[in-house]
């Protein structure tokens, strides 16, 4: 028996990561939203590591936060260790990986779905989507409720079809011993959209009290307190700390001696996992000459015994599973508490998607997250909050919203999805991005947070502590500028300390002192000057941005010529097989994918050169004759 | 395929750049044309070339001005005239500059070198006709035209690019940008996977590295400088018993290709040399003929000046005379080129009665070419020309070992590639942070996928996991 459930202008299905951000977006924006899970008790739930952030991710949650959304404030209230990656290295590249408390990580977000205007959440299996004269306006669950909804974003995660396989185990199953979902994945086959199969895996989960933390070094976290969310004023957290031990020979030998019962050897497993996330059997069998692998033993939470063992995923029997375990500094009498497992899942192959992450085909209807094909909580949460932007500006008819490569990571990532042909799960990394020095972790807001405001997401609470900073950064740019260090007996002194050469006679600006690689902001402040009190934020963009300024100076240049390839615009509907003389296999590629501009298209794996000539020819050969009919 | 992507990564832009290309075929005729299209086109020119009028771009409309071309050390390269042309009425409808050189194919493609170094970019195939109908100056009828010079000049291109990857050259690319992805690989690894226990690059080792890779680099551009064929034209000897007609073969040779240089300074009189242009290689062509017509060389000089002569040189055109048998003197001869790249010269093919054994010659020969020709009715001249390019562009002749960059396009990647590396070598020994020396690295490889045709993102990643044991 089917009944109507509710009318909302958008409908989200799926309270994963990307579903969270998804719906909080829209109703932020003013549209009546529901958020739909399977679980109630499953809201923003971690299935793998108990960990955010990270290289390239961690500047993810900061676009995401710089947006106007959640996971970096969330993270930031129920983190339990926080470290900055990469200090060694420039500014670009530094990382912030924070470890949550999973269950209190659930609590939080669910809470602030909860408490948000404008967005209710229920406990539902979406079974079928409701399609009307090729558009999307709704979804019937498996309880007969329908929900009607202009807009509809499907954020599903794992769950399509999702397969469980540990050993020679195998069962229809979700993420953590959740139920899957399979009428929905029959019901976007229905509506004509491609899907493909991908696998992942999770390592076991064991008992805190088992361990001998004696036998394992200690991995603690900053002693300095960070925060992902440029609003977060938190100062202070207790830190627990993560383990480290290390795999063996002996630890190997019964890997490979149980090679014959593991899923990814013997066939089982068909699809295709991730190479940055291998399980412990594929590293042993890749890299046989490796003596040792790492192993992170890390707190699920502060109430919780359970520990994660990252660098174990694995798929191979339980009883494989407990003996190799044991075979560990520390872990030597480990009782396992939940199993590791592979999960194979369907997704939607992501050059169905426009740029703004809508369905081409199907008006209305928009993904994000893992149903794209991409892995990882960051990646789905940023995924998030574009589709939810983008289901709400849809509903009220406005212009999309797309960031580009130039922009965000978040632009790279999703330009990677609709043009690039996926043959593993889609991670963030660093060397994806053509511009990096320019996507900073610590810049996100002046890049993003403009933007945020101007669709109506950013507070304008935060808005004003935005500009703010960027009045302070420029002002002491320029004083700095400005400001020239006369030679003195004392600040020939200052710089003998600092191992740095003297001044010229002419004397030198304080941005030419800070240029010299020894010399940082902070040595700037030992000068013999009036300096002003700045907060770190400030400090530390002025320093990257006079120290960096050459090289970024040639990324804009870059950038600037990447920005005119993408203006000019391709129609969306144009008739590619009327473009004589395009090679067959760019022909093809090019109907696929239909980039929005030439700049796109030649990122097109298969277009030549000869390929994009041949298109601007036709495109000028048919504005031509648009404006002879005119005349 | 060819480096579009990295092409658009490193910023290059399709239709705003300056272009330029020789837009006169290699080699043949009396000039040859060096054409500019873009918006810097004035301002590349100005680089380079100098006239005694020196306000030469001020007139409006189009132009024709004599001066000269001169290298960055202030040499003269060749006296043209150049033609300027501003927009919009010129083909491309963008200023047009007209570089109008000497002929053959080492004036027009120095010069080329040069204003490519000046800031130009070299054209694609078709892409001044892409420019013109763009730009409205060509008709929609003409669309098609220039749609199949785009698609068959880029096949005959891509053969011709491929052709010439084969051989050392290619393989010194390659193995730079596979140690260039390796280090990349490395540094990448690092930052994405930081808490992995991979080996770290530091800036030292990176510098030294990156260092070595620059002086690899900057010795294929020298090896394209310095080298060869084009500067210094193909050593070529004619050799052959007195009276066979070496000296006839050679100003028929001379007649039908314009010499380019009559008199090279520093060479001894003994012997005469010759510049010749032979499908738009030079020829330099030693005539031993030029030493003592009447006596047998090989008695005269003595076999071991004879030998040293064979020796330096890349190409020897043996003649013989089809009127006699051969005999003891010709076996000499033919004996002393074993080793060598040889054409065989079977000179007044006019005659009626041939006397020479075609089946000794063949097996003589050894599998090197036998023409037939006729100096005195210059028949056959033709063929050893055909036969000689074929030769030389076949790769079948190079002085010495080291690879040869004779594709401009090559060149230019390799200097783009120099540039980028001279950048990371600056900021390394500035302490840059190794993911910022990265980028100029990144650059380097990117440049030399213009010629290898690979994509940086997906080849970093797959050797980034191929290197690494990844993956917590």
């Amino acid at each position: 028996m089917e009944y109507f459930a509710g009318k909302y202008d958008v409908l989200v299905v799926g309270a994963g990561h990307a579903g969270c951000e998804a719906g909080l977006a829209s109703a932020r924006m003013g549209c009546r939203t529901c958020v739909l899970t399977l679980n109630m008790d499953n809201v923003a739930l971690m299935p793998c590591n108990p960990a955010v952030g990270g290289p390239a991710k961690g500047h993810l949650v900061r676009e995401v936060d710089a947006l106007g959304g959640e996971i970096g404030l969330n993270t930031d209230r129920h983190s339990i260790q926080m470290r900055l990656l990469n200090t060694a290295k420039g500014p670009a590249v530094h990382a912030l990986r924070a470890q949550a408390d999973k269950k209190s990580y659930q609590a939080g977000m669910k809470q602030v779905l909860e408490r948000q205007p404008l967005l209710d959440l229920k406990q539902a299996t979406v079974e079928r989507l409701l399609v009307e004269k090729g558009k999307v306006c709704g979804a019937v669950t498996s309880t007969g409720a329908r929900f009607e909804a202009e807009a509809v974003v499907l954020t599903t995660g794992t769950y399509l079809k999702g397969r469980i396989v540990i050993g020679d185990l195998s069962f229809p199953g979700g993420p953590n011993g959740q139920f899957p979902s399979v009428g929905l994945s029959d019901s976007l086959i229905d509506l004509g959209l491609r899907l493909g199969r991908f696998k992942t895996g999770t390592p076991a989960r064991v008992d805190a009290g088992s361990i001998d933390f004696s036998r394992m070094i200690i991995q603690p976290g900053d002693d300095i307190t960070h925060n992902f969310s440029f609003m977060s004023d938190i100062d202070h957290r207790e830190q627990l700390p993560c383990w480290l031990t290390y795999t063996n020979e002996e630890t190997h030998r019964v890997i490979r001696e149980n090679l014959y019962r593991a899923p990814l050897y013997t066939g089982a497993i068909q699809s295709m996992g991730p190479r940055y996330c291998p399980s412990i059997e594929t590293k042993v069998v890749r890299f046989s000459d490796k003596p040792a692998h790492q192993v992170f033993i890390e707190p699920e939470g502060r109430n919780t015994s359970e520990m994660y063992v990252q660098g174990m995923s694995t798929s191979l029997p339980e009883d494989v599973q407990l003996a190799m375990l044991r075979t560990l500094p520390g872990l030597e009498k480990v009782e396992i508490m939940r199993v590791g497992y592979a999960i194979e899942y369907d997704y939607l192959i992501p050059a169905q998607l426009t740029l703004w992450l809508a369905v081409k085909e199907i008006p209305g209807l928009f993904a994000a997250g893992q149903i794209n094909g991409t892995s990882g909580y960051e990646e789905a949460a940023a995924q998030g909050i574009m589709a939810g932007i983008n289901a709400a500006l849809y509903v009220k008819g406005r212009e999309p919203f797309t960031l580009t490569r130039a922009d965000a990571y978040t632009g790279v990532m999703i330009d990677d999805l609709v043009t690039k042909e996926l043959d593993e799960p889609y991670r963030m990394l660093t060397s994806r991005a053509e511009y990096r020095l320019l996507l900073r972790q610590d810049n996100a807001d002046l890049r993003l947070t403009e933007k945020g405001y101007q669709i109506g997401l950013v507070t304008a609470e935060r808005y004003k502590m935005f500009e703010r900073k960027k009045t302070l950064v420029e002002e002491e740019k320029n004083r700095l500028e400005r400001t020239m260090v006369p030679v003195s007996g004392e600040v020939k002194k200052v710089l003998e300390q600092m191992k740095s050469a003297a001044l010229p006679q002419q004397g030198a600006s304080l941005a030419g002192l800070l240029r010299r690689p020894e010399i940082g902001y902070e040595q700037l402040l030992q000068l013999p000057l009036e300096h002003p009190e700045l907060p770190p934020e400030v400090r530390e963009q002025v320093e990257i941005q006079i120290k960096y300024e050459g090289y970024i100076k040639k990324q804009q240049a870059q950038v600037e010529r990447f920005r005119r390839m993408e203006e000019k615009k391709i129609p969306y509907d144009l008739d590619y097989s009327q473009a004589q003389g395009l090679s067959l296999e760019a022909r093809e590629k090019m109907e696929q994918v239909r980039p929005v501009s030439i700049g796109q298209a030649a990122r097109i794996a298969g277009v030549t050169p000869a390929d994009i000539s041949v298109l601007l020819i036709h495109l000028e050969q048919k504005r031509r004759r648009q404006t002879t009919r005119q005349d | 395929m060819l480096g579009l992507k990295n092409y658009l990564a490193g910023g290059l832009n399709l239709l705003e750049d300056t272009i330029a290309a020789i837009s006169t075929p290699l080699g043949e005729g009396g000039i040859g044309i060096v054409r500019l299209s873009g918006p810097a086109a004035f301002d590349i020119a100005k680089k380079i070339f100098r006239s005694k009028k020196k306000e030469w771009s001020a007139a409006e409309g189009h132009r024709l001005v004599y001066g000269h071309i001169l290298d960055p050390a202030g040499q003269i390269v060749d006296e043209v005239l150049l033609g300027y042309m501003k927009a919009p009425h010129t083909y491309t409808r963008e200023d047009i500059i007209e570089i109008n050189c000497h002929g053959g194919i080492v004036p027009s493609k120095k010069i080329l070198e040069l204003v490519l170094s000046a800031g130009a970019r070299l054209a694609r195939p078709g892409e001044f006709s892409l420019r013109a109908f763009l730009n409205g100056r060509i008709d929609l009828a003409q669309a098609e035209s220039i749609i199949d010079i785009i698609r068959a000049r880029t096949e005959t291109g891509l053969k011709l690019a491929v052709a010439q990857l084969n051989g050392s050259l290619s393989r010194k690319i390659l193995e730079l940008q596979d140690r260039l992805l390796g280090l990349l690989a490395q540094v990448e690894a690092n930052i994405d996977f930081p808490e992995d226990d991979l080996e770290a690059a530091t800036g030292q080792e990176l510098l030294r590295t990156v260092g070595e890779l620059l002086e690899q680099v900057e010795d294929l551009i020298r090896g394209a400088q310095a080298g060869k064929i084009y500067r210094e034209g193909i050593r070529t000897i004619i050799i052959g018993r007195p009276n066979v007609g070496k000296s006839s073969l050679l100003n028929a040779l001379l007649r039908e290709n314009r010499a380019i240089v009559s008199d090279i300074p520093g060479t001894t009189r003994d012997i005469i040399e010759e510049m010749i242009n032979i499908g738009g290689i030079p020829l330099k062509i030693i005539d031993t003929a030029g030493l003592h017509e009447t006596e047998n060389i090989i008695e005269k000089i003595g076999m071991e000046k004879t030998r040293e002569m064979i020796n330096r040189a890349d190409l020897v055109l043996v003649v013989l005379d089809a009127g006699r048998e051969l005999v003891a003197a010709d076996l000499d001869i033919i004996g002393s080129v074993r080793d060598k790249k040889a054409v065989f010269l079977v000179n007044k093919d006019d005659l009626a009665e041939k006397k020479i054994s075609v089946e000794e010659l063949d097996v003589l020969a050894a599998g090197r070419p036998v023409l037939w020709v006729s100096a005195k009715e210059e028949t056959g001249l033709d063929e050893l020309e055909e036969k000689i390019f074929e030769m030389v562009m076949g790769g079948h002749l190079s002085g010495t070992d080291d690879a040869l960059v004779t594709n401009t396009r090559h060149k230019q990647a390799l200097e783009a590639a120099q540039r980028h590396l001279t950048d990371a070598v600056a900021e390394l020994k500035k302490k840059v942070p190794v993911d910022v020396a990265a980028i100029d690295i990144r650059a380097a490889w990117e440049a030399l996928g213009e010629i290898t045709g690979n994509t940086v993102t997906e080849d970093l990643l797959d050797r980034i996991f191929a290197d690494f044991c990844i993956g917590k």
